[in-house]
Protein backbone atom coordinates (compact mmCIF):
# COMPACT_ATOMS: atom_id res chain seq x y z
CA UNK A 1 0.00 0.00 0.00
CA UNK A 2 1.24 3.21 -0.89
CA UNK A 3 1.70 6.23 1.45
CA UNK A 4 -1.12 7.95 -0.01
CA UNK A 5 -3.49 5.59 0.61
CA UNK A 6 -3.38 6.17 4.52
CA UNK A 7 -3.79 10.20 3.59
CA UNK A 8 -7.04 11.31 6.14
CA UNK A 9 -10.11 12.63 4.71
CA UNK A 10 -12.60 14.87 6.90
CA UNK A 11 -10.83 16.35 10.01
CA UNK A 12 -14.09 15.47 11.51
CA UNK A 13 -15.83 12.40 9.91
CA UNK A 14 -20.05 13.27 11.10
CA UNK A 15 -19.88 16.92 10.80
CA UNK A 16 -17.36 16.88 7.61
CA UNK A 17 -19.64 14.23 6.17
CA UNK A 18 -23.20 16.11 6.83
CA UNK A 19 -21.31 19.51 5.46
CA UNK A 20 -21.30 17.37 2.31
CA UNK A 21 -24.11 16.22 1.93
CA UNK A 22 -26.07 19.55 2.34
CA UNK A 23 -24.22 20.58 0.08
CA UNK A 24 -25.37 17.37 -2.25
CA UNK A 25 -28.84 18.06 -1.37
CA UNK A 26 -28.97 21.81 -2.00
CA UNK A 27 -27.61 20.43 -5.37
CA UNK A 28 -29.70 18.16 -6.12
CA UNK A 29 -32.76 19.96 -5.25
CA UNK A 30 -31.82 23.22 -6.79
CA UNK A 31 -30.57 21.76 -10.40
CA UNK A 32 -28.17 23.78 -11.79
CA UNK A 33 -27.36 26.10 -8.88
CA UNK A 34 -23.80 26.17 -8.20
CA UNK A 35 -22.76 25.44 -4.88
CA UNK A 36 -19.77 25.05 -2.74
CA UNK A 37 -18.15 22.48 -1.28
CA UNK A 38 -15.09 22.55 0.57
CA UNK A 39 -13.79 18.75 1.37
CA UNK A 40 -10.94 20.04 3.15
CA UNK A 41 -8.50 17.48 2.02
CA UNK A 42 -6.32 16.36 -0.68
CA UNK A 43 -7.27 12.98 -2.42
CA UNK A 44 -4.88 11.07 -4.86
CA UNK A 45 -5.08 12.36 -8.18
CA UNK A 46 -6.35 12.35 -10.64
CA UNK A 47 -9.73 11.82 -8.48
CA UNK A 48 -10.47 16.27 -7.81
CA UNK A 49 -11.21 17.00 -3.66
CA UNK A 50 -15.14 16.97 -4.46
CA UNK A 51 -15.78 13.70 -5.81
CA UNK A 52 -13.84 12.74 -3.11
CA UNK A 53 -15.56 14.22 -0.39
CA UNK A 54 -19.12 13.54 -1.96
CA UNK A 55 -17.99 9.89 -1.96
CA UNK A 56 -16.54 9.44 1.82
CA UNK A 57 -19.69 11.32 3.06
CA UNK A 58 -22.48 8.60 0.87
CA UNK A 59 -20.40 5.48 0.40
CA UNK A 60 -19.56 2.54 2.21
CA UNK A 61 -19.87 -1.56 2.06
CA UNK A 62 -23.64 -1.14 0.53
CA UNK A 63 -22.49 1.19 -2.69
CA UNK A 64 -20.51 -0.70 -5.01
CA UNK A 65 -18.13 2.20 -6.82
CA UNK A 66 -17.11 2.30 -10.59
CA UNK A 67 -14.58 4.18 -11.31
CA UNK A 68 -13.54 5.34 -15.20
CA UNK A 69 -10.42 4.63 -16.88
CA UNK A 70 -7.91 7.05 -15.52
CA UNK A 71 -8.84 6.71 -11.98
CA UNK A 72 -9.26 2.84 -12.13
CA UNK A 73 -5.43 3.09 -13.46
CA UNK A 74 -4.33 4.76 -10.67
CA UNK A 75 -4.15 2.26 -7.79
CA UNK A 76 -3.90 4.52 -5.16
CA UNK A 77 -7.57 5.99 -5.95
CA UNK A 78 -8.99 2.85 -5.71
CA UNK A 79 -6.77 2.04 -1.93
CA UNK A 80 -7.73 5.77 -0.81
CA UNK A 81 -11.71 5.34 -1.38
CA UNK A 82 -11.16 1.55 -0.26
CA UNK A 83 -9.79 2.97 3.17
CA UNK A 84 -12.04 5.39 3.82
CA UNK A 85 -15.40 4.25 2.70
CA UNK A 86 -14.74 0.32 2.57
CA UNK A 87 -16.60 0.12 -0.78
CA UNK A 88 -15.76 -2.82 -3.14
CA UNK A 89 -15.29 -1.79 -6.94
CA UNK A 90 -17.88 -2.54 -9.20
CA UNK A 91 -16.80 -4.70 -11.90
CA UNK A 92 -19.41 -2.70 -14.63
CA UNK A 93 -21.05 0.42 -14.66
CA UNK A 94 -24.48 -0.92 -14.44
CA UNK A 95 -23.24 -2.16 -10.75
CA UNK A 96 -22.67 0.65 -9.61
CA UNK A 97 -24.30 2.63 -6.68
CA UNK A 98 -21.81 5.65 -7.27
CA UNK A 99 -19.61 5.60 -10.58
CA UNK A 100 -17.24 8.46 -10.84
CA UNK A 101 -16.12 10.14 -14.48
CA UNK A 102 -12.51 11.83 -14.47
CA UNK A 103 -12.20 11.75 -18.15
CA UNK A 104 -15.10 12.71 -20.16
CA UNK A 105 -14.04 11.92 -23.71
CA UNK A 106 -13.92 8.25 -22.82
CA UNK A 107 -17.08 8.12 -20.83
CA UNK A 108 -19.52 5.46 -21.46
CA UNK A 109 -23.09 6.79 -21.92
CA UNK A 110 -25.69 7.10 -19.40
CA UNK A 111 -27.70 4.47 -20.49
CA UNK A 112 -24.96 1.98 -19.64
CA UNK A 113 -25.16 2.38 -16.14
CA UNK A 114 -27.82 1.51 -13.73
CA UNK A 115 -31.08 2.63 -14.26
CA UNK A 116 -33.44 1.57 -11.73
CA UNK A 117 -36.17 -0.64 -12.55
CA UNK A 118 -40.10 0.61 -13.11
CA UNK A 119 -40.90 -1.03 -9.66
CA UNK A 120 -37.58 0.31 -7.75
CA UNK A 121 -36.63 3.49 -9.62
CA UNK A 122 -34.30 4.39 -6.94
CA UNK A 123 -31.68 1.47 -7.63
CA UNK A 124 -29.54 3.69 -10.10
CA UNK A 125 -26.49 4.93 -10.60
CA UNK A 126 -25.47 8.43 -9.40
CA UNK A 127 -22.66 9.80 -12.09
CA UNK A 128 -20.07 11.65 -10.83
CA UNK A 129 -18.86 13.72 -13.50
CA UNK A 130 -15.26 15.93 -12.57
CA UNK A 131 -15.08 18.92 -14.53
CA UNK A 132 -13.01 21.68 -14.59
CA UNK A 133 -15.36 24.54 -14.44
CA UNK A 134 -19.14 25.01 -13.57
CA UNK A 135 -20.76 28.23 -15.60
CA UNK A 136 -24.13 29.53 -15.29
CA UNK A 137 -24.71 29.39 -18.75
CA UNK A 138 -25.22 27.01 -20.97
CA UNK A 139 -28.32 24.86 -21.20
CA UNK A 140 -31.26 25.95 -19.91
CA UNK A 141 -33.04 23.71 -17.99
CA UNK A 142 -36.36 23.22 -16.39
CA UNK A 143 -37.94 21.14 -13.98
CA UNK A 144 -38.67 20.22 -10.11
CA UNK A 145 -36.29 22.68 -7.80
CA UNK A 146 -36.03 25.04 -10.80
CA UNK A 147 -38.33 28.44 -10.44
CA UNK A 148 -39.53 28.88 -14.30
CA UNK A 149 -36.07 28.17 -15.70
CA UNK A 150 -31.86 28.13 -14.95
CA UNK A 151 -29.26 28.13 -16.98
CA UNK A 152 -26.17 25.82 -16.36
CA UNK A 153 -23.23 24.35 -17.85
CA UNK A 154 -19.73 22.79 -17.31
CA UNK A 155 -16.64 21.93 -18.86
CA UNK A 156 -15.20 19.64 -20.26
CA UNK A 157 -17.80 17.15 -20.83
CA UNK A 158 -18.47 14.17 -23.01
CA UNK A 159 -19.18 15.54 -26.64
CA UNK A 160 -23.00 14.45 -26.93
CA UNK A 161 -24.35 14.42 -23.17
CA UNK A 162 -26.92 16.83 -24.27
CA UNK A 163 -28.72 13.80 -26.18
CA UNK A 164 -27.94 11.36 -24.19
CA UNK A 165 -29.61 13.97 -21.01
CA UNK A 166 -32.70 14.02 -22.93
CA UNK A 167 -32.76 10.31 -23.52
CA UNK A 168 -32.11 9.85 -19.84
CA UNK A 169 -34.91 12.27 -19.12
CA UNK A 170 -37.07 10.17 -21.22
CA UNK A 171 -36.88 6.99 -19.51
CA UNK A 172 -38.47 9.11 -15.96
CA UNK A 173 -38.49 7.73 -13.72
CA UNK A 174 -36.00 5.58 -14.56
CA UNK A 175 -32.20 7.17 -15.45
CA UNK A 176 -29.53 8.32 -13.32
CA UNK A 177 -28.85 11.32 -11.32
CA UNK A 178 -25.48 13.62 -12.32
CA UNK A 179 -23.48 15.60 -9.83
CA UNK A 180 -21.12 17.40 -11.43
CA UNK A 181 -17.75 18.14 -9.57
CA UNK A 182 -15.54 20.93 -9.75
CA UNK A 183 -12.40 21.77 -7.63
CA UNK A 184 -14.48 23.19 -4.97
CA UNK A 185 -18.09 23.91 -6.38
CA UNK A 186 -20.96 21.39 -7.26
CA UNK A 187 -24.00 20.90 -9.12
CA UNK A 188 -26.41 18.41 -10.28
CA UNK A 189 -28.57 17.57 -12.72
CA UNK A 190 -31.45 14.76 -11.24
CA UNK A 191 -33.10 12.70 -13.79
CA UNK A 192 -36.23 14.86 -13.51
CA UNK A 193 -34.49 17.93 -14.95
CA UNK A 194 -35.43 19.12 -18.40
CA UNK A 195 -33.01 20.52 -20.78
CA UNK A 196 -34.95 22.97 -22.91
CA UNK A 197 -32.65 24.46 -25.04
CA UNK A 198 -28.45 23.34 -26.06
CA UNK A 199 -25.80 25.94 -26.37
CA UNK B 1 -18.85 11.00 37.80
CA UNK B 2 -21.40 12.14 36.00
CA UNK B 3 -23.36 9.64 34.32
CA UNK B 4 -24.28 11.72 30.95
CA UNK B 5 -24.40 9.40 27.78
CA UNK B 6 -22.17 10.45 24.92
CA UNK B 7 -23.90 10.10 21.89
CA UNK B 8 -22.90 10.87 18.13
CA UNK B 9 -23.82 13.71 16.69
CA UNK B 10 -27.81 13.84 16.17
CA UNK B 11 -27.99 9.98 17.84
CA UNK B 12 -27.90 8.19 14.63
CA UNK B 13 -24.48 6.16 14.03
CA UNK B 14 -22.99 7.77 10.24
CA UNK B 15 -23.82 4.40 8.78
CA UNK B 16 -27.36 4.84 9.39
CA UNK B 17 -27.22 8.47 7.81
CA UNK B 18 -25.19 7.47 5.17
CA UNK B 19 -28.21 5.23 4.67
CA UNK B 20 -31.10 7.52 5.20
CA UNK B 21 -29.02 10.42 2.76
CA UNK B 22 -28.65 8.41 0.22
CA UNK B 23 -32.52 7.66 0.13
CA UNK B 24 -32.97 11.23 0.95
CA UNK B 25 -31.29 12.62 -2.43
CA UNK B 26 -33.08 9.89 -4.53
CA UNK B 27 -36.60 10.36 -3.30
CA UNK B 28 -35.33 14.28 -4.18
CA UNK B 29 -34.67 13.07 -7.59
CA UNK B 30 -37.48 11.41 -8.14
CA UNK B 31 -40.17 13.47 -6.98
CA UNK B 32 -43.49 11.87 -4.87
CA UNK B 33 -41.98 8.30 -5.25
CA UNK B 34 -41.21 6.20 -1.99
CA UNK B 35 -38.29 5.01 -1.94
CA UNK B 36 -37.42 2.25 1.15
CA UNK B 37 -34.89 2.73 3.84
CA UNK B 38 -33.54 0.87 6.51
CA UNK B 39 -35.21 1.88 9.22
CA UNK B 40 -34.28 2.15 12.67
CA UNK B 41 -35.31 1.61 16.16
CA UNK B 42 -35.56 4.70 17.85
CA UNK B 43 -35.96 5.81 21.55
CA UNK B 44 -39.72 6.54 21.05
CA UNK B 45 -42.56 4.17 19.92
CA UNK B 46 -43.67 3.90 16.44
CA UNK B 47 -46.52 6.73 15.87
CA UNK B 48 -44.09 9.34 17.80
CA UNK B 49 -42.41 10.34 14.73
CA UNK B 50 -39.51 8.31 13.96
CA UNK B 51 -39.61 8.54 10.19
CA UNK B 52 -38.98 12.06 10.76
CA UNK B 53 -36.46 12.17 13.34
CA UNK B 54 -34.68 9.94 11.78
CA UNK B 55 -34.39 12.13 8.53
CA UNK B 56 -34.29 15.06 10.46
CA UNK B 57 -31.26 13.43 12.28
CA UNK B 58 -29.82 12.87 8.93
CA UNK B 59 -30.48 15.75 7.45
CA UNK B 60 -29.48 18.36 10.59
CA UNK B 61 -25.94 20.17 11.12
CA UNK B 62 -24.87 22.20 13.88
CA UNK B 63 -25.28 25.47 12.38
CA UNK B 64 -29.34 24.73 12.19
CA UNK B 65 -32.32 26.39 13.89
CA UNK B 66 -34.92 23.48 14.75
CA UNK B 67 -38.72 23.96 14.92
CA UNK B 68 -40.72 21.01 15.64
CA UNK B 69 -44.40 21.55 15.71
CA UNK B 70 -46.86 18.64 16.60
CA UNK B 71 -50.63 19.85 14.80
CA UNK B 72 -49.38 23.42 14.36
CA UNK B 73 -48.34 23.83 18.03
CA UNK B 74 -44.93 23.99 19.32
CA UNK B 75 -46.26 23.17 22.95
CA UNK B 76 -47.26 19.87 22.64
CA UNK B 77 -46.10 16.53 24.40
CA UNK B 78 -44.45 15.33 20.53
CA UNK B 79 -43.08 18.50 19.57
CA UNK B 80 -41.15 19.54 22.97
CA UNK B 81 -39.94 16.03 23.27
CA UNK B 82 -38.12 15.53 19.83
CA UNK B 83 -37.05 19.03 20.07
CA UNK B 84 -35.58 18.45 23.39
CA UNK B 85 -34.28 14.92 21.98
CA UNK B 86 -31.83 17.26 19.55
CA UNK B 87 -31.03 19.80 21.82
CA UNK B 88 -29.44 16.57 23.73
CA UNK B 89 -28.23 15.22 21.23
CA UNK B 90 -27.32 17.36 18.76
CA UNK B 91 -26.45 20.28 20.85
CA UNK B 92 -28.49 22.27 17.77
CA UNK B 93 -30.15 25.62 18.16
CA UNK B 94 -33.91 25.32 18.77
CA UNK B 95 -37.01 27.76 18.18
CA UNK B 96 -40.37 28.06 18.21
CA UNK B 97 -40.28 30.76 15.29
CA UNK B 98 -41.14 29.40 12.32
CA UNK B 99 -39.49 32.68 10.79
CA UNK B 100 -35.92 31.41 12.41
CA UNK B 101 -36.46 27.89 11.67
CA UNK B 102 -33.72 26.23 9.27
CA UNK B 103 -35.30 22.79 9.90
CA UNK B 104 -38.69 22.08 11.01
CA UNK B 105 -40.31 19.06 11.56
CA UNK B 106 -43.44 18.64 11.55
CA UNK B 107 -46.94 16.35 12.58
CA UNK B 108 -49.57 17.16 9.91
CA UNK B 109 -49.29 20.77 9.87
CA UNK B 110 -47.80 23.22 7.40
CA UNK B 111 -47.02 26.29 9.44
CA UNK B 112 -49.15 29.43 8.22
CA UNK B 113 -46.34 31.28 7.54
CA UNK B 114 -45.12 30.60 3.85
CA UNK B 115 -41.62 29.10 3.91
CA UNK B 116 -38.85 30.60 2.40
CA UNK B 117 -35.73 28.73 0.27
CA UNK B 118 -33.44 28.43 2.88
CA UNK B 119 -35.63 26.31 5.14
CA UNK B 120 -36.47 22.58 5.21
CA UNK B 121 -39.88 20.99 6.54
CA UNK B 122 -39.73 17.48 7.47
CA UNK B 123 -43.03 15.59 7.70
CA UNK B 124 -43.88 12.32 9.72
CA UNK B 125 -45.54 10.37 8.38
CA UNK B 126 -47.93 7.07 9.00
CA UNK B 127 -48.79 5.78 6.01
CA UNK B 128 -47.10 6.48 3.21
CA UNK B 129 -48.57 4.93 0.69
CA UNK B 130 -51.81 6.97 -0.68
CA UNK B 131 -53.50 3.49 -2.08
CA UNK B 132 -52.88 1.60 1.14
CA UNK B 133 -56.72 1.15 2.07
CA UNK B 134 -57.68 0.38 -1.45
CA UNK B 135 -54.91 -2.46 -2.20
CA UNK B 136 -53.55 -4.27 0.87
CA UNK B 137 -50.70 -5.74 -0.77
CA UNK B 138 -47.06 -3.89 -1.10
CA UNK B 139 -46.57 -5.74 -4.19
CA UNK B 140 -49.15 -4.35 -6.23
CA UNK B 141 -48.98 -1.05 -4.97
CA UNK B 142 -45.49 -0.90 -6.42
CA UNK B 143 -46.89 -2.28 -9.27
CA UNK B 144 -49.40 0.33 -9.94
CA UNK B 145 -47.67 3.35 -8.92
CA UNK B 146 -44.78 1.55 -11.96
CA UNK B 147 -47.91 1.65 -14.35
CA UNK B 148 -48.89 4.81 -13.22
CA UNK B 149 -52.55 2.87 -12.69
CA UNK B 150 -54.57 5.38 -10.24
CA UNK B 151 -58.20 4.96 -11.82
CA UNK B 152 -58.51 3.15 -8.29
CA UNK B 153 -57.67 6.24 -6.21
CA UNK B 154 -60.33 8.19 -8.35
CA UNK B 155 -62.78 5.62 -7.96
CA UNK B 156 -62.72 6.62 -4.09
CA UNK B 157 -62.87 10.34 -4.54
CA UNK B 158 -65.86 9.30 -6.37
CA UNK B 159 -67.65 7.04 -4.40
CA UNK B 160 -67.23 10.19 -1.82
CA UNK B 161 -69.17 11.86 -3.97
CA UNK B 162 -71.58 9.24 -5.01
CA UNK B 163 -72.10 8.98 -1.14
CA UNK B 164 -72.10 12.41 0.46
CA UNK B 165 -72.17 14.66 -2.49
CA UNK B 166 -68.64 15.87 -2.44
CA UNK B 167 -65.22 14.90 -1.82
CA UNK B 168 -65.43 13.98 1.61
CA UNK B 169 -61.30 13.37 2.06
CA UNK B 170 -60.47 16.44 4.37
CA UNK B 171 -56.91 15.14 5.55
CA UNK B 172 -54.25 12.98 3.49
CA UNK B 173 -55.73 14.02 0.35
CA UNK B 174 -53.89 12.55 -2.18
CA UNK B 175 -51.83 14.97 -4.59
CA UNK B 176 -50.26 14.49 -8.11
CA UNK B 177 -46.50 15.51 -8.33
CA UNK B 178 -45.18 16.36 -11.61
CA UNK B 179 -48.04 14.86 -13.50
CA UNK B 180 -46.27 11.40 -12.75
CA UNK B 181 -46.37 9.90 -9.02
CA UNK B 182 -49.58 9.98 -6.79
CA UNK B 183 -48.70 10.71 -3.17
CA UNK B 184 -49.75 11.44 0.02
CA UNK B 185 -49.25 14.24 1.88
CA UNK B 186 -49.50 12.90 5.26
CA UNK B 187 -52.60 13.32 7.03
CA UNK B 188 -52.02 17.22 7.22
CA UNK B 189 -55.13 18.69 6.59
CA UNK B 190 -56.56 19.44 2.37
CA UNK B 191 -56.48 22.93 3.45
CA UNK B 192 -52.53 22.94 2.88
CA UNK B 193 -52.33 21.04 0.46
CA UNK B 194 -52.31 24.03 -1.80
CA UNK B 195 -48.80 25.63 0.44
CA UNK B 196 -47.22 22.31 -0.67
CA UNK B 197 -47.76 23.26 -4.64
CA UNK B 198 -44.49 25.36 -5.88
CA UNK B 199 -43.10 26.04 -2.36
CA UNK B 200 -39.66 27.27 -2.10
CA UNK B 201 -38.79 25.00 0.61
CA UNK B 202 -37.38 21.66 0.13
CA UNK B 203 -40.28 19.06 2.02
CA UNK B 204 -38.88 15.62 3.02
CA UNK B 205 -41.60 12.92 4.35
CA UNK B 206 -40.25 10.01 6.23
CA UNK B 207 -42.03 7.44 7.59
CA UNK B 208 -40.65 4.75 10.15
CA UNK B 209 -42.77 1.96 10.80
CA UNK B 210 -43.30 1.68 7.12
CA UNK B 211 -39.47 2.62 6.22
CA UNK B 212 -40.21 5.08 3.16
CA UNK B 213 -38.51 8.46 2.58
CA UNK B 214 -40.00 10.35 0.11
CA UNK B 215 -39.81 14.08 -1.12
CA UNK B 216 -40.86 17.55 -3.20
CA UNK B 217 -38.27 19.39 -3.98
CA UNK B 218 -38.66 23.27 -4.04
CA UNK B 219 -40.51 24.38 -6.94
CA UNK B 220 -42.57 20.99 -7.62
CA UNK B 221 -45.70 21.27 -9.14
CA UNK B 222 -48.38 19.42 -6.71
CA UNK B 223 -52.30 19.09 -7.59
CA UNK B 224 -54.71 17.56 -5.42
CA UNK B 225 -56.42 15.38 -7.15
CA UNK B 226 -60.06 16.30 -8.04
CA UNK B 227 -62.76 15.78 -11.12
CA UNK B 228 -63.84 19.16 -13.23
CA UNK B 229 -67.27 18.98 -12.38
CA UNK B 230 -66.21 18.39 -8.51
CA UNK B 231 -63.10 20.50 -8.48
CA UNK B 232 -60.97 20.41 -4.83
CA UNK B 233 -61.64 22.73 -2.63
CA UNK B 234 -60.03 24.45 0.37
CA UNK B 235 -61.95 23.72 3.69
CA UNK B 236 -62.98 27.48 4.59
CA UNK B 237 -63.73 28.87 8.22
CA UNK B 238 -66.97 30.91 8.57
CA UNK B 239 -65.13 32.58 11.80
CA UNK B 240 -61.72 34.57 12.66
CA UNK B 241 -59.53 33.24 14.80
CA UNK B 242 -61.01 33.79 18.52
CA UNK B 243 -57.77 34.80 20.13
CA UNK B 244 -56.09 36.90 17.31
CA UNK B 245 -58.44 37.73 14.94
CA UNK B 246 -56.59 35.76 11.60
CA UNK B 247 -58.80 34.77 8.62
CA UNK B 248 -57.49 32.37 5.96
CA UNK B 249 -55.96 30.54 8.54
CA UNK B 250 -56.45 26.86 9.88
CA UNK B 251 -58.47 26.78 13.11
CA UNK B 252 -59.22 24.33 15.89
CA UNK B 253 -61.98 23.85 18.03
CA UNK B 254 -61.29 24.25 21.32
CA UNK B 255 -63.88 23.19 24.14
CA UNK B 256 -63.92 25.97 26.68
CA UNK B 257 -66.40 25.29 29.56
CA UNK B 258 -69.46 21.94 30.23
CA UNK B 259 -71.91 24.18 29.01
CA UNK B 260 -70.96 24.00 25.29
CA UNK B 261 -69.11 26.86 24.81
CA UNK B 262 -66.34 26.40 22.00
CA UNK B 263 -63.58 28.36 20.80
CA UNK B 264 -62.07 28.27 16.92
CA UNK B 265 -58.54 28.98 16.95
CA UNK B 266 -55.34 28.98 15.27
CA UNK B 267 -53.97 25.42 15.10
CA UNK B 268 -50.46 27.29 14.24
CA UNK B 269 -49.65 28.63 17.58
CA UNK B 270 -46.59 30.25 16.81
CA UNK B 271 -48.49 33.06 13.93
CA UNK B 272 -51.21 33.28 16.76
CA UNK B 273 -48.66 34.25 19.65
CA UNK B 274 -46.95 36.51 16.99
CA UNK B 275 -50.25 38.21 15.92
CA UNK B 276 -51.24 38.68 19.68
CA UNK B 277 -47.66 40.54 20.41
CA UNK B 278 -45.31 38.32 20.26
CA UNK B 279 -45.97 37.17 24.43
CA UNK B 280 -44.45 33.66 23.62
Amino acid sequence: MSQSAIQPAFADASRGAQAVFRSVMDAMSRPGRITPLDAGFAPPAPLNAAAAAILIALADFETPLWLDGPLARHGEVAEFLRFHTGAKLAPTPDAAAFAVIADPASAPTLGAFAQGTPDYPDRSTTVILQVERLTPDGWQIAGPGINGHAHFGATPLPGDLTHQFKNNRARFPLGVDLIFAGPSEIAALPRSTRILEAR
Amino acid sequence: MTATPIYNFAYLDEQTKRMIRRAILKAIAIPGYQVPFASREMPMPYGWGTGGVQVTASVLGPDDVLKVIDQGADDTTNAVSIRKFFEKTAGVATTTRTREATVIQTRHRIPEEPLGESQILVYQVPIPEPLRFLEPRETETRQMHALEDYGLMHVKLYEDIARHGHIATTYAYPIKVEGRYVMDPSPIPKFDNPKMDMSPALQLFGAGREQRIYALPPYTQVISLDFEDHPFERTKFDKPCGLCGATGVYLDEVVTDDRGGRLFVCSDTDYCEERRGGQA
